[in-house]
């Protein structure tokens, strides 16, 4: 029996090129304001949604244009959930510590800031892995 | 189609920068090329007005952690100002206080560079 009583799910399949965050971030703005988010949360998953594309296409796919990028958006139960999945490098991230804005400048160290913020704006970030397969992120935000 | 655009000009030798739109990983190169182009030209002072600016992300923000310490080392700094509630709150997530002076207007934060000279 399903219990999920799914009102919302799209998929969104963009190549790996920033020229495509501006789409990415306008198909999640549209389904965070079905869900009746106000404008401050709607703008907090747009940006985490925006993290995560960026980090997959600097790091997953190295900068190759050539990537597909999976955006699937369900909204159930008070909740909304974002999974973003990419074929690229495998992406481990228990190897970003948690910045420090000072011992970034100390090091002259830029990046890294992608992740911190995505765990800021959600309620919840999850991470999952198959070896050389496929690499994905779940974002979730409660309504 | 991104809509973002940097507008700079020369204030009191301090150099103003205008953002405006979206700052991404897609449109912070054109932001990098401004501030390349101020050290290039040894123009170490910069305020950033923030006021047109709808959207940033920490592609945006990477943009000033690479420059600061080349602007400080040479008795410069980059200052912020104009910034609305949206755009403060994400600097203030990362903890840019600390490190950032932040200003209501841009005429104020130009004054603080001669304060200090």
């Amino acid at each position: 029996m399903d219990t999920e009583n799914k009102l919302f799910e799209k998929e969104l399949v963009v190549k790996s090129v920033t020229g495509n965050l501006s789409l990415i971030r306008n198909f999640t703005k549209s389904a965070a304001e079905k869900c009746g988010f106000n404008n401050e949360a709607i703008g907090k998953i747009t940006l985490a949604v925006d993290e995560a594309c960026t980090n997959i296409i600097k790091h997953a796919y190295k900068n190759s244009p050539e990537g597909d990028i999976v955006v699937n958006i369900s909204i159930a139960n008070k909740k909304m959930s974002i999974a973003i999945t990419d074929y690229g490098y495998n992406f481990d991230p228990a190897n970003v510590p948690e910045p420090d804005i000072r011992k970034f400048y100390n090091r002259h160290k830029v990046g890294g800031l992608g992740i911190c913020l995505m765990k800021k704006l959600m309620d919840e970030v999850n991470f999952y892995s198959v070896a050389d397969k496929r690499n994905q992120v779940v974002l979730v935000k409660y309504f | 189609m991104v809509d973002f655009n940097v507008k700079t000009r020369e204030d009191s030798l301090v150099n103003v920068v205008n953002l405006h739109g979206y700052l991404d990983a897609h449109t912070a190169p054109e932001l990098e090329i401004v501030f390349t182009r101020f050290i290039k030209d040894n123009r170490f002072r910069v305020v950033v007005n923030f006021e047109k600016l709808a959207y940033i992300s920490s592609a945006g923000l990477g943009v000033f952690m690479a420059y600061i310490e080349t602007m400080r080392d040479n008795s410069g700094d980059i200052k912020f100002s104009n910034m609305t509630p949206q755009v403060f709150n994400i600097f203030d997530l990362l903890g840019f206080p600390l490190l950032y002076e932040f200003y209501n207007d841009e005429e104020e934060a130009i004054k603080k560079f001669s304060e200090k000279s």
